[in-house]
């Protein structure tokens, strides 16, 4: 009693496709009606997974849904995604996963083998990272009331001892790493999708971040400052959402982005920009200036960071905007995105 | 990428600004037609690179903003029939009617697809015999020629449950209507790539006679529109009126006979209203009568729909390039892509759009 909903937000009356994609309607909903409502110092944080502490350390935990349409795309399906994508938010807090939660919601007349296909993807993702499904839940709901299959998968992760990552602790001076192409995924999925579907050799990038994170804490350890997966919204929505939590300025330099040639063929066809298209595979790396170097070496070393790099910088100036230094020498805000972002007319 | 980075060259855009600086001997006034130009030459900071020399004025060239706010209306009446599938190009989605825009209408119920061909939606008539599936025809000439197709071909097929909100807008009446205007500062004219893709530039050769102004067709990438922009520069210099075309490797004088063809079997030219602007005469294309049972407006009777725009925004004078965007009041404050008061700020191609989301690093107030 006595707490009203701030709603409504700006001047929708229901919920829009914008409140899920990741940009500035998805943001507002979270600042003003979810963390409000249920506010405490680790939802405060507003990472990806939550670190809590209890008597025999941290543990980080960490919960996400899927509902990616279609479920079986190139280079991956739902499966996968709902092991990878969670494991992902846990290593982006330090951790080292350990335990996933799965519950299904299916709709009346999915089909058992696709079930079954997905289930044994989430087998073998499983077993690849010596992590182990200890509980779960299945739903059925009628059909027309579901779009096939979604998943939500929940994991419980142990923080390496030597790991200290927030964006509180990113520092003017730090570097940006990215570990490698992006936009990957979001192109894959869309030249499968109805109404847009185009030929492509692309795949989407979802794989388990961990081993390669592993391998940059075991080296860097502190000088590691923070983590975050370039999921919804892409790199542009991140590095916005890191600035924000840091209390930074970030410095992104266009030229030093990689982006390989079919994405850049898609994003062209599709009128999408690929700093804004999702990645299920990519992060990037807020890190000491003077471990920079040695943290770039061991992600390239990686088998999940070869095409790693030097993005760009974190400064004292223009607190929580991300600059992006343009090819043509200018100088340009790089916001964060508005809604989903929509495919051009011509 | 092949074709692509070979026009985004930073060093031969530089010679190329050079060159433009060298040559004008004083400002020049400059009208890009197309809002994918202007989305370019901000996004790249040619305006900038430029200033001084070339003062480049925004032309109405963004189909998505110039669709009168009483078609968003029928759009949206059309789309919340119950059995309707309505499939339109995916910034459409997002342009305000007097109630809400499609996105809150498919939040609501109606069913409202993202295509990316009007083929795309007439396959989707194929696929669901017992859905009426209507496609939102927006566009310049470019996009004609394929919503043609479209019609054409369920007509070949029999396919009955497949029709068209039609909202086609011509360029060159709407370059007459800014010439006209006696206060109008253009110079010279970046004609639009595309459109003249499809239509040649045989009537921008006969506009260029008539107001003593010269054009060059130029493409979308910044080499083209530099390229394009010398050459104006060049015509302008000699004072010579006439017609030149930088996108040879995409326009030819007389355009795409093919496309011309289709079009004109399927739609004729009609008096046109363009949202921020007003009626303009012959501006428009509407279905034949032989094709007029594929209207959509027609079929679910929602011609009586009208609407009047709200005063609030500027877009008119912004479409005319009176005004550039943001010399308006609400311009990244009530007015933003999230909460757009026009469609010039919703539309990738919006003159609004362009100059918020690649606003310039010194004019964004940082904080502290």
């Amino acid at each position: 009693m006595g707490f009203e909903c701030p709603v409504p937000i700006q001047d929708y009356d229901t919920v829009t496709l914008a409140h899920g994609g990741g940009g500035k309607v998805t943001h507002r909903l979270i600042e003003q009606v979810l963390v409000p409502a249920l506010d405490n110092p680790a939802l405060r944080e507003l990472h990806d997974g939550a670190v809590v502490r209890w008597e025999h350390g941290a543990l980080a935990f960490s919960t996400d849904s899927y509902v990616i349409n279609p479920p079986f795309f190139p280079g991956g399906d739902i499966g996968l995604l709902a092991v990878n994508g969670t494991v992902n938010d846990l290593a982006m807090c330090g951790a080292r996963p350990r335990y996933l939660s799965l519950a299904f919601i299916l709709e009346e007349g999915f089909l058992l083998k696709d079930l079954w296909r997905i289930v044994v993807s989430i087998r073998e993702a499983c077993q690849a990272l010596e992590l182990s499904v200890v509980t779960g839940d299945t739903k059925v709901v009628e059909r027309g009331k579901g779009d096939g299959i979604f998943i939500n998968t929940t994991g419980i992760g142990e923080r390496l001892p030597g790991a200290e990552i927030s964006p509180r602790k990113i520092a003017p001076g730090d570097k940006l790493l990215l570990s490698g192409p992006i936009a990957e995924h979001g192109i894959a999925i869309m030249s499968v999708r109805e109404g847009l579907k185009f030929e492509t050799d692309l795949e989407s990038d979802t794989v388990a971040l961990w081993p390669l994170v592993e391998a940059m804490l075991n080296r860097a350890g502190r000088q590691i400052h923070a983590l975050r997966d370039a999921t919804r919204g892409g790199v542009a929505s991140v590095l916005n959402e890191m600035a924000t939590a840091g209390g930074v300025g970030v410095v992104l330099d266009e030229s030093a982005v990689p982006v390989n040639e079919s994405v850049k063929g898609g994003c062209e066809l599709l009128g999408l920009d690929p700093l804004y298209v999702a990645n299920e595979g990519r992060f990037v790396a807020f890190v000491a200036a003077d471990a920079a170097e040695e943290v770039l070496a061991v992600m390239r070393e990686h088998p999940l960071g070869r095409e790693s790099c030097l993005v760009g910088e974190v400064v004292a100036e223009h607190a929580r905007v991300v600059r992006l230094r343009s090819r043509f020498g200018g100088s340009r805000v790089l916001d964060m995105m508005s809604g989903e972002q929509l495919p051009r007319i011509c | 990428m092949r074709y692509v980075d070979e026009y985004r060259d930073p060093r031969a855009a530089r010679r190329l600004v050079a060159e433009i600086r060298r040559t004008a001997t004083k400002p020049r006034q400059i009208m890009e037609v197309c809002g994918g130009q202007t989305h370019t030459l901000i996004r790249y900071g040619i305006d900038e690179l430029l200033s001084g020399a070339v003062d480049l004025i925004h032309g109405p060239g963004c189909p998505v903003c110039v669709t009168p706010l009483e078609k968003i209306d029928r759009a949206l009446a059309v789309a919340s029939r119950p059995r309707v599938v309505f499939a339109t190009f995916g910034d459409m989605v997002r342009v305000p009617g007097s109630d809400g825009d499609l996105l809150r209408a498919k939040a609501r119920g109606a069913d409202v697809r993202i295509v990316y061909s009007p083929t795309d939606a007439l396959a989707l008539a194929e696929k669901h015999p017992d859905r009426e599936v209507v496609f939102f025809a927006v566009g310049f000439e470019t996009t004609a020629p394929a919503n043609a197709m479209s019609v054409w071909m369920a007509d070949k097929k029999g396919i009955e449950n497949f029709s068209i909100l039609v909202s086609h807008v011509r360029v060159p009446p709407a370059i007459r209507i800014i010439m006209d205007d006696p206060y109008s500062q253009v110079q010279g004219f970046i004609a639009p790539g595309h459109v003249c893709s499809i239509m040649g530039y045989r009537e921008y050769e006969e506009l260029a006679r008539e107001y003593d102004v010269p054009f060059v067709v130029a493409g979308f990438e910044p080499l083209d529109l530099l390229q394009g922009l010398l050459m104006l520069v060049e015509l302008m210099e000699e004072d010579r009126a006439v017609t030149r075309n930088q996108y040879t490797r995409s326009v030819r004088p007389d355009g795409n006979p093919q496309a011309k063809k289709i079009m004109n079997e399927v739609f004729e030219i009609c008096g046109m209203t363009w949202r921020g602007i007003g009626p303009i005469a012959e501006s428009g294309l509407r279905l034949r009568d032989r094709f007029a049972h594929y209207d959509a407006e027609r079929r679910f009777d929602v011609e009586s729909v009208k609407a009047e725009e709200p005063a609030a925004c500027i877009a008119g004078a912004v479409l005319q390039g009176k005004k550039k965007p943001h010399e308006c009041e609400a311009f990244g404050k009530e007015c933003t892509p999230e909460h757009p008061l026009g469609a010039p700020m919703v539309s990738t191609e919006g003159a609004c759009s362009a100059y918020y989301a690649f606003r310039k690093f010194e004019d964004v107030d940082h904080g502290v």
